[in-house]
């Protein structure tokens, strides 16, 4: 007995540990808690006060039926696209290549639903499309140690050539697309391409936050040396990143061939990289990795959506848009920072 | 325990100085006097908030209100970086605050270069430190672009900066911790001479050779206060370490497990390990079960980098490792871990954990997949309850598991990774400096945790460069010296483990300290 007491004879007193005194010894249980709620809320409050002030400004044209249906549709594709680069940011990575394989994609699901009687390949076509590129992103990446933003700028314009090589830099066009249903129909209501939305989502959470793979993914982000020392695979983890982000701009590509029943390598999917990164900040996700969650990335991407319908409905002309846009994002984020201060990182 | 020299007002005096972060008080009326022409060493344990004094006095922190701070005798605020300089106070931290790109000339002139109408006057700058390295004896131009010297020579031109500034009051932060032997032997010449000079020095340091040799007095700090100060003949090792320990060091230290009757069969075994040469020679030893086998040596002398071959975190050219008798050909650490060998990094924040994590995610990361569901599912219930009893077992100080790591303290963090190796369950567990910026009681807790994994028949590694850690907890010690083994101390047979014996093999035979 007297032995162990002369061991913890030099341990502070016990109420270091108790919640009035948190300095050294962590947080309290509650404050753990309120700070989880306010990360998990995040920027919903501004989406909310956006739909709001919408509604009033627009004559009460914002909450109805047909215009909630409208901005789901808009939302869908960026939602997507932005599921994948929450993948790609928590690793401390990024992807400025979704809009090219988003469009190059597309133009592999025409191409594939014009074959007689084989339509239906259309779907996979733009989904392997995409894979592909992700993991060709992700190789270079994983294992020739490239910095993801030169390896994906690279391929942003190389894959937009690739794009325009495929329709020979015209149009494609079937009228009698197999999969159109994927962008124009819908189900009880909700359209498709809202439903496939909130799936990816939902996927994206369950891999994130009730997988190994997920936990992996934000200790790479988190601490690369710590996660290769802790016995992580990290080029895996890469690979496996780049190569979702890559699938999930294929389905992105597919959602708009079906939703356009064309494609243009060279218009379509312009700038779609940079809402998509938008999206995935104002949803709080930290741009250095290791931090941020699925649930911001949407509401994120539905604030995005919002403000583009809400001033369409405005009739703020598109050059304003792009200034308001702009504005509002680093307007939220600069009080996002705010309100986490101490807590977040860039 | 006097105040020193005879002399009326100290160069510098620090009077109840206190510091409050937000929940901790890091110093309580701490007490600090320091005459020009003195050596005056500053000692204390990690944590014991020599370097939040340092940072008060270089206004990088600002103190209590009540504290006070006399130069001269009299009382001068430290508001700012720049109104310490304009004191006469420089700095020079462990890590140099150079510009590795600019020449030496540049930096020494950093921040007040002298110019005609905003064109530098690179010239007069040049002619301007010509006379303070002279002084120094550097041997270098004041044109050498400082990204090409040698740590010893960066040290040189930060001496020189802080001399060109006219500093009375010089502060070197464990100077030679990165110096060669006969580097360190320099620097410590340029301290006398500095000292004869008029200048006020304070020294912080570790080691106990190095304080002995240079310090005309020697104050303590234990738990951000002030314990007391010693001159130059009451200056002892045991007298130090009960001062900066609180009580002797037989009840610090512990050794449940018996070192030698328990001594099992070979665990680990380590044969001409080597990276090629460049910081690990070929190194071969045997590790037991249940033994606690210390690696002690200088930084640098290739101890952490013989760690992480065995580890395979770094590719070795040669050699062999053998877990149990059966080979480990360890490709990356996660080879290593599946063989059962786990390594607790030196730098946890860095290495170690993933800050913003949880601590229950800290804890389970190394076997989330060895717990989960088909699929790769997580089994949250499982790493619930291992986080939990990781908690009760190590004595976690905080309110959950769900607790972001970075918030706790470091002794709390330490303990957070430890479990995860734990966790893991290691044959041989690998403790790289394991109480580095931990506080006292968490210290003697992760003594406590060593002597019980021994007991257990786990085979424990322990890298450490504080002498009373390695001699208090260790059965055997392998002393490291410019990437060998240099020698033995301990075991049965062996030499008696004494800071001497260790020495003698560190600093090389023939230079025993």
């Amino acid at each position: 007995m007297a032995k162990s007491d002369a061991v913890v004879a030099g341990t502070p007193p016990a109420s270091a540990g108790t919640p009035q005194s948190s300095g050294g010894a962590g947080l309290s249980a509650r404050q753990v808690q309120m700070r989880s709620m306010i990360q998990a809320l995040g920027m919903l409050p501004v989406l909310i006060i956006l739909c709001i002030a919408f509604h009033y400004l627009t004559d009460y044209r914002f909450f109805t039926g047909q215009n909630i249906s409208i901005v789901a549709q808009q939302a869908a594709i960026n939602t997507v696209l932005a599921a994948g680069m929450t993948f790609v940011i928590l690793t401390g990575g990024i992807d400025l290549s979704v809009g090219s394989i988003l469009a190059t994609a597309a133009m592999a699901a025409l191409i594939a639903s014009l074959i007689p009687g084989w339509g239906m390949l259309g779907v996979p076509a733009g989904l392997l499309t995409g894979l592909f590129f992700g993991l060709l992103n992700g190789v270079l990446i994983a294992f020739l140690n490239l910095p993801p933003f030169i390896v994906t700028l690279g391929s942003l314009t190389a894959v937009r050539g690739i794009a325009r090589l495929m329709g020979a830099d015209t149009t494609i066009f079937n009228p009698d697309l197999p999969f159109a249903f994927i962008g124009n129909a819908s189900l009880f209501g909700v359209p498709w391409l809202a439903i496939i939305a909130l799936l990816v989502i939902i996927a994206s959470w369950f891999v994130l936050r009730r997988t190994v793979l997920g936990m992996r993914i934000y200790a790479v982000g988190g601490n690369p040396a710590a996660a290769r020392l802790s016995g992580i695979k990290v080029w895996a983890i890469l690979l496996f990143v780049y190569a979702v982000s890559g699938l999930l701009a294929g389905l992105g590509g597919v959602m708009s061939a079906a939703r356009l029943f064309a494609a243009n390598g060279l218009q379509l999917g312009q700038a779609y990289e940079l809402d998509a990164i938008a999206a995935v900040i104002l949803g709080g996700t930290s741009f250095v990795g290791g931090i941020g969650s699925i649930w911001g990335t949407l509401i994120g991407a539905l604030i995005i959506a919002v403000l583009s319908n809400g001033l369409i409905l405005l009739g703020v002309s598109d050059i304003w848009q792009f200034i308001i846009k702009g504005l509002v994002i680093i307007g939220a984020v600069t009080l996002d920072r705010f309100r986490l201060q101490g807590s977040a990182r860039t | 325990m006097t105040d020193g020299t005879g002399e009326a007002a100290p160069k510098l005096e620090m009077r109840n100085v206190s510091k409050t972060f937000p929940g901790v008080k890091a110093l309580n009326n701490v007490q600090l006097k320091a005459w020009g022409g003195e050596v005056l060493s500053l000692m204390g344990e990690n944590g014991a908030g020599k370097s939040t004094l340092m940072k008060i006095l270089s206004g990088a922190y600002q103190a209590d209100p009540g504290s006070e701070i006399l130069i001269d005798g009299q009382p001068v605020a430290i508001t700012d970086p720049i109104a310490a300089k304009q004191h006469g106070i420089a700095i020079i931290y462990q890590e140099l605050a150079l510009a590795p790109n600019l020449s030496v000339a540049e930096n020494i002139y950093l921040g007040q270069e002298p110019n005609k109408g905003g064109i530098i006057d690179r010239r007069g700058m040049y002619e301007g430190c010509r006379p303070v390295l002279e002084r120094l004896g550097a041997p270098f131009r004041p044109d050498t672009v400082v990204g090409n010297l040698s740590i010893a020579e960066q040290q040189l031109v930060e001496i020189a900066r802080a001399l060109h500034a006219r500093s009375k009051i010089l502060v070197l932060d464990e100077p030679t911790t990165a110096l060669s032997s006969r580097e360190t032997e320099r620097l410590f010449a340029l301290i006398r001479q500095l000292r004869a000079d008029g200048i006020a020095l304070i020294y912080i340091s570790h080691r106990m050779a190095e304080i002995y040799e240079l310090s005309d007095r020697v104050s303590v700090l234990r738990d951000g206060s002030y314990v007391g100060t010693l001159t130059r003949d009451e200056i002892s090792a045991e007298a130090l370490v009960k001062m900066m320990v609180g009580r002797d060091l037989s009840s610090f230290y512990k050794k449940e497990h018996d070192p030698h009757g328990s001594r099992g069969p070979v665990i680990l075994e380590v044969k001409g390990l080597t990276d090629g040469g460049k910081r690990v020679k070929p190194c071969s030893f045997q590790l037991h079960q249940g033994e606690v086998l210390g690696i002690a040596g200088l930084v640098g002398s290739g101890r952490t980098e013989l760690a992480r071959l065995i580890y395979g975190a770094d590719p070795k050219a040669g050699g062999e490792v053998f877990v149990e008798g059966r080979p480990l050909h360890a490709k990356t650490p996660k080879d290593a871990i599946d063989a059962g060998v786990a390594y607790l990094t030196e730098d946890r924040k860095k290495l170690g954990l993933f800050l913003d994590m949880s601590c229950g995610e800290n804890i389970n990361i190394g076997v989330i997949e060895r717990d989960c569901r088909t699929g790769g599912i997580l089994n949250l219930l499982r790493a619930a309850e291992r986080s939990e009893a990781a908690f009760r077992a190590l004595r976690v100080r905080a309110a959950s598991p769900l607790v972001v790591v970075g918030s706790l303290s470091g002794g709390n963090q330490q303990k957070v990774l430890l479990s995860r190796w734990l966790e893991t369950g290691p044959k041989v567990l690998i403790l790289d400096e394991p109480t580095r910026g931990v506080d006292i009681g968490a210290k003697s807790e992760i003594y406590r945790i060593i002597d019980e994994l021994a007991k257990r028949n786990i085979g424990v590694i322990v890298i450490s460069s504080e002498m009373p850690e390695i001699i208090g907890t260790c059965d055997r010690v392998l002393v490291m010296r410019e990437g060998h083994i240099e020698g033995e101390v301990g075991g049965p047979g062996g030499a008696p483990i004494t800071q001497e014996n260790i020495m003698a093999h560190a600093a090389g035979v023939g230079m025993a300290a």
